[in-house]
C-alpha cells in the first residue's frame, strides 16, 4: 500500500518530467522547397512538387516506397499472388479511416484504381494501370485486381503516387482540399506561399511525431540561401544552389543531406535525325564527353557518374561507364569513320534548369574540340515540351528523367529520342511478364547493357538531392526514391 | 463637361477592347500545351486530350476569346488551368500583397523625395544640392534586386531583424504583415525615390526661374516664402506624372522583387502562370493591370485639374 503510493507519486513525478522534456523539443517544422504544387491532387498532374508535398503524408496508395526506394505495404498489410502471375488479392488494413472520418474500404480502392484507368483519366501515369483488366471487391477489406498479362513491377507501380487511394465523397474538391489516409491531414494553403499539415490523430498506423508541418516554397536560389541562412525555413528539400553547400556543411547549426535521385541526367539525342541516327556518330558524341567535367563545373561536383539509363543505387545497377570513356581522340576517329570527319553542326536544346543551362555550355565546348558545332537555344518548360518533346523538332537537348525504373521508356519508339529497336522491346516486354526476381534482374540488366551498348543518349550523371536542415532535426530522408518528403517520422532532437 | 466626359469613357472602353484582343492573341501564338506542361513526359495522347477536354482547350480562337471576355463582363474571371480555383479569388488575394506592398514603397519614396528634391532646389549649387544629386545618382544607377540581396545579407542574415523573406499575412495582425513587407518597400522605393528627388528638384528649378517669382519677390516676398506659396504647387505637374507611372510600375513590376523576397503578389503569379501556361491567368492579371494603369493615368489627369486651375477651367 505505502509502496504503491510512493510508487505512484514517484510515477506522476516522472510523468512530469516527461512532459516539461516534451515541450522543450519543438514538435513543428517549417520545410522549404523550390517549386509550389500547381494544385493538390496527386492523381491528375505529373508535378513531382503536388508528392513532394502530399506522399505519404497526406495520401497513401496500397504500397509505399521507403526510404531506400524498397516497395513496402501501406494500406494493404499482405497480399496473395496467383499461380499464374495475373491475380492479385491485397488484405486490407482494417480501421482505416480518411480524414474526414469515413472508413477506407475495398470500395474506394476500386474506385480509385477504376479512376485513373478509365477513359477520360487525367492521370500522367496511365502506363502503370494498363494491364489492369478488374478491380473487384471480395468483402470491405479485401480486394482482388486482375491483369490481363502477369506484371513483374505491378506492386512497385501501386505505390507511385499517381496510385494513391482516394475516396469518391472527396474527389470533387482534392485540387484544393486533399483528403487522405495519411498521418498528416491537410489543413491549409496560401497559394504563392505555404501548405499546412497537421498531425491526424486518428492515424491507424504510427503517428508522426510532429504536431504541425509547414511547406514552404522559395523558387529563387539566392532567396532560399537566404532563408536557411536566417533560419526562417528549418530544412530545405532539394536545395537548389549546390555551390552554397560548403558553406553550410561548415556551419555547425546546419546539417547537409546529399542524396540520390531517380534521376538520370542524359543528354537525349534524336535518333531519327541525320547524322544522329548513326550508330557511330551517338558513340563518337559519348566518348567527346567528359562527365567529370560537368559534374563539376555545372553541379559543383555533386553527381554519380552514368553509363546507362539506371539508378546506381538500384541492386540491379551494372556500371557501364566504361562503355562512353572520356575519348576525344576514339571521338575524332570514329567520327571520321562515319563521314564527319569535318565534323557537323546540331542543335543543343536546353530546358531551364541548372543542370541542363550549366551543363549545356560544357558539352558544347566538349563537342567542339571534336569538331562538332551545336546552336543552343535556351527554352522554357512549355516550349521545350512543345518543340522538343512532342514535335521532336532537335538535335540533342539535357534533361533528368526523374520517374523512378523508366528504362520502359525506351522499348516506346514514337518517345521523343525516336530509339526504335525491335530487340529492346521484346526484352521489355519480356522483362514486364516475369516475375521471378533473379530472372527479372538479368533482363534488367542486358537492358542498360543495350541501351548503353546502342549509345542512345548520351548518359552524364545522377542527379544529386541535397537537403540542408537544422543540426537537430532527425528523421529526414536522404536519398529521394521517389519525389516525398516524408514527414511521418521526422522528429527533433532535444 | 458631360460631353467630355463620355468621350473619356468611350476612348477607355475602346483602349480595354483593343488591349483584351492584344493580349489574347499575343499569347495564344505563344507556343505551349497546358496540358503537357501538367502532365509530364509520361503522359499519353489519348490522357491529353481528355484533360485538353476538361479544361476547354479544344474550342476555336474566337469562341474562346468571347467565353473570356463575356466572362470578364460578367466579373468571372474563369478557373485557372493549372491551380484549378477561380482566378478572381487568386488575384484578389494577390493584390492584398502587391496592393500594400506597392503604397508602402509608393509612401516611403514620396516621404524621401518631396523633402529631398526641395532641400536641393532651395540650396541650388551648394554642398546639399551636390549631395543629394549624388545620392540619387547612385540610387538610379543600384538595380533593386541587389539593395534587396544586400539588405536581406545585413538586416535577414547578420542583425536578424527581419526574416529574409516570406509574407506573414494580415491573419498575423497589420504590423506583422507590415514588417514583412518592409524590406522589399524599401528596395522598391529607393530608385522611385532617387527619381522622383531629381524631377522634384528640377521642375522646382524651372519655376523658380519664372517671371512670376521675380514678381513675388519684388512684392517683398523672401525665397522661401515665394517657393512654399508660389512655386511648389507649380512644380507639382511633372512630379505627379511620374509619381502615376511610378504607382503602375509598382503595381505590376514589382516581379523581381517578390521573387527575391518570395513574396505571394501579383507579379510572382503571373510569373508562374507563364511558365506553365497557365493562360487564363495570365490573360485576367494583364488585363487588370492594363485597367488598373488607365485609372491611374485617369486619376493622375483629375489631380492636374487639382493643382492648376487653368486645366480645370479647360475641362469645364
Amino acid at each position: 500500500m505505502r509502496l504503491g503510493k510512493i510508487g505512484s507519486g514517484l510515477i506522476s513525478v516522472l510523468a512530469l518530467a516527461a512532459s516539461i522534456g516534451m515541450a522543450h523539443a519543438k514538435s513543428d517544422i517549417v520545410v522549404a522547397m523550390q517549386l509550389e504544387p500547381p494544385h493538390l491532387d496527386p492523381t491528375s498532374a505529373a508535378a513531382g512538387a503536388i508528392d513532394s508535398v502530399l506522399y505519404s503524408n497526406v495520401f497513401e496508395g496500397l504500397t509505399r516506397f521507403g526510404p531506400d526506394g524498397s516497395v513496402n505495404p501501406g494500406l494493404a498489410e499482405s497480399w496473395e499472388i496467383s499461380p499464374d502471375g495475373k491475380t492479385y488479392t491485397f488484405k486490407l488494413h482494417s480501421g482505416v479511416k480518411f480524414h474526414d472520418g469515413t472508413d477506407m474500404t475495398a470500395d474506394d480502392v476500386k474506385f480509385s484504381l477504376d479512376r485513373a484507368r478509365a477513359d477520360d483519366s487525367a492521370n500522367a501515369q496511365k502506363a502503370l494501370f494498363a494491364g489492369i483488366d478488374s478491380v473487384e471487391v471480395v468483402d470491405p477489406l479485401t480486394v482482388k485486381v486482375t491483369l490481363s498479362a502477369p506484371n513483374g513491377s505491378f506492386l512497385f507501380n501501386m505505390a507511385w503516387g499517381d496510385a494513391v487511394i482516394v475516396a469518391p465523397e472527396t474527389i470533387a474538391d482534392i485540387k484544393t482540399n486533399p483528403v487522405g489516409t495519411g498521418a498528416f491531414k491537410f489543413s491549409n494553403w496560401v497559394q504563392g506561399d505555404r501548405i499546412d499539415l497537421e498531425r491526424n490523430a486518428d492515424y491507424w498506423g504510427t503517428p508522426a511525431k510532429l504536431d504541425k508541418a509547414t511547406f514552404k516554397f522559395i523558387s529563387d536560389p539566392t532567396a532560399a540561401f537566404a532563408a536557411v541562412m536566417a533560419e526562417d525555413v528549418n530544412a530545405f528539400v532539394g536545395f537548389p544552389a549546390p555551390e552554397n553547400l560548403p558553406q553550410f556543411e561548415a556551419d555547425p547549426r546546419f546539417q547537409v543531406l546529399v542524396g540520390n535521385t531517380e534521376g538520370e541526367t542524359i543528354l537525349s539525342t534524336n535518333n531519327k535525325q541525320p547524322p544522329l541516327d548513326n550508330l557511330n556518330v551517338r558513340k563518337a558524341i559519348a566518348h567527346a564527353i567528359d562527365r567529370q567535367a560537368i559534374i563539376d563545373g555545372a553541379m559543383f561536383g555533386y553527381g554519380t557518374p552514368i553509363g546507362s539509363h539506371f539508378a546506381p543505387h538500384n541492386p540491379d545497377y551494372v556500371d557501364l561507364t566504361g562503355n562512353s570513356a572520356y575519348d576525344p581522340e576514339l571521338s575524332k576517329k570514329l567520327l571520321a569513320e562515319a563521314g564527319y570527319a569535318d565534323g557537323f553542326t546540331t542543335t543543343l536544346k536546353l530546358p531551364p534548369p541548372s543542370y541542363a543551362r550549366r551543363g549545356g555550355e560544357i558539352i558544347a565546348a566538349q563537342l567542339r574540340a571534336v569538331g562538332i558545332e551545336t546552336e543552343i537555344s535556351n527554352l522554357e518548360w512549355a516550349q521545350w515540351l512543345e518543340q522538343v518533346f512532342k514535335g521532336k523538332d532537335y538535335g540533342l537537348t539535357i534533361v533528368s528523367h526523374t520517374e523512378p525504373m523508366d528504362i520502359g521508356i525506351y522499348a516506346r519508339p514514337d518517345y521523343y529520342f525516336q530509339y526504335d529497336n525491335p530487340a529492346f522491346q521484346k526484352l521489355f516486354e519480356d522483362l514486364t511478364a516475369e516475375s521471378d526476381p533473379e530472372k527479372r534482374s538479368d533482363l534488367l540488366k542486358q537492358a542498360q547493357t543495350m541501351i548503353s551498348e546502342d549509345y542512345v543518349n548520351g548518359y552524364l550523371f545522377q542527379l544529386a538531392f541535397p537537403t540542408v536542415a537544422n543540426a537537430k532535426i532527425k528523421g529526414l530522408w536522404k536519398d529521394a526514391p521517389t519525389q516525398a518528403t516524408d514527414l511521418t517520422a521526422v522528429y527533433w532532437e532535444d | 463637361m458631360l460631353r467630355y466626359f463620355l468621350k473619356r469613357l468611350l476612348s477607355l472602353v475602346l483602349s480595354l477592347l483593343a488591349a483584351s484582343v492584344v493580349i489574347f492573341l499575343a499569347l495564344e501564338v505563344v507556343p505551349g500545351d497546358p496540358a503537357a506542361y501538367m502532365l509530364g513526359l509520361n503522359a499519353q495522347e489519348d490522357t491529353l486530350n481528355a484533360l485538353r477536354e476538361q479544361l476547354g482547350l479544344n474550342g476555336t480562337l474566337l469562341e474562346r476569346y468571347l467565353s473570356w471576355v463575356g466572362g470578364l463582363l460578367t466579373g468571372d474571371f474563369g478557373i485557372s488551368y493549372t491551380y484549378r480555383t477561380p482566378v478572381a479569388d487568386m488575384i484578389g488575394d494577390r493584390l492584398w500583397v502587391s496592393l500594400p506592398l506597392a503604397l508602402y514603397a509608393l509612401t516611403l519614396s514620396t516621404l524621401i523625395a518631396f523633402p529631398a528634391g526641395i532641400w536641393a532646389a532651395s540650396r541650388r549649387g551648394t554642398y546639399v544640392d551636390a549631395g543629394v544629386m549624388g545620392v540619387t545618382q547612385l540610387g538610379v544607377a543600384i538595380p533593386n534586386f541587389w539593395f534587396a540581396m544586400l539588405m536581406v545579407l545585413v538586416f535577414a542574415i547578420n542583425l536578424r531583424w527581419f526574416s529574409a523573406g516570406g509574407f506573414a499575412g494580415w491573419d498575423a495582425g497589420f504590423w506583422a504583415g507590415m514588417k514583412s513587407l518592409t524590406l522589399p518597400a524599401i528596395a522598391l522605393a529607393l530608385p522611385q525615390a532617387s527619381i522622383l528627388t531629381r524631377v522634384m528638384r528640377s521642375s522646382l528649378l524651372d519655376t523658380l526661374s519664372e517671371d512670376f517669382i521675380r514678381t513675388a519677390r519684388a512684392k517683398g516676398l523672401t525665397k522661401a516664402q515665394a517657393m512654399w506659396r508660389h512655386a511648389l504647387r507649380n512644380a507639382l505637374i511633372p512630379v505627379l506624372t511620374i509619381l502615376g507611372l511610378q504607382f503602375s510600375f509598382l503595381l505590376a513590376g514589382a516581379i523581381i522583387i517578390e521573387n527575391v523576397f518570395y513574396l505571394p503578389g501579383l507579379g510572382r503569379l503571373v510569373f508562374q502562370a507563364i511558365s506553365a501556361r497557365d493562360l487564363i491567368v495570365v490573360e485576367s492579371v494583364v488585363m487588370l493591370l492594363v485597367f488598373a494603369v488607365i485609372m491611374v493615368n485617369f486619376a493622375v489627369d483629375l489631380a492636374y485639374a487639382l493643382v492648376d486651375p487653368r486645366l480645370r477651367r479647360r475641362a469645364g
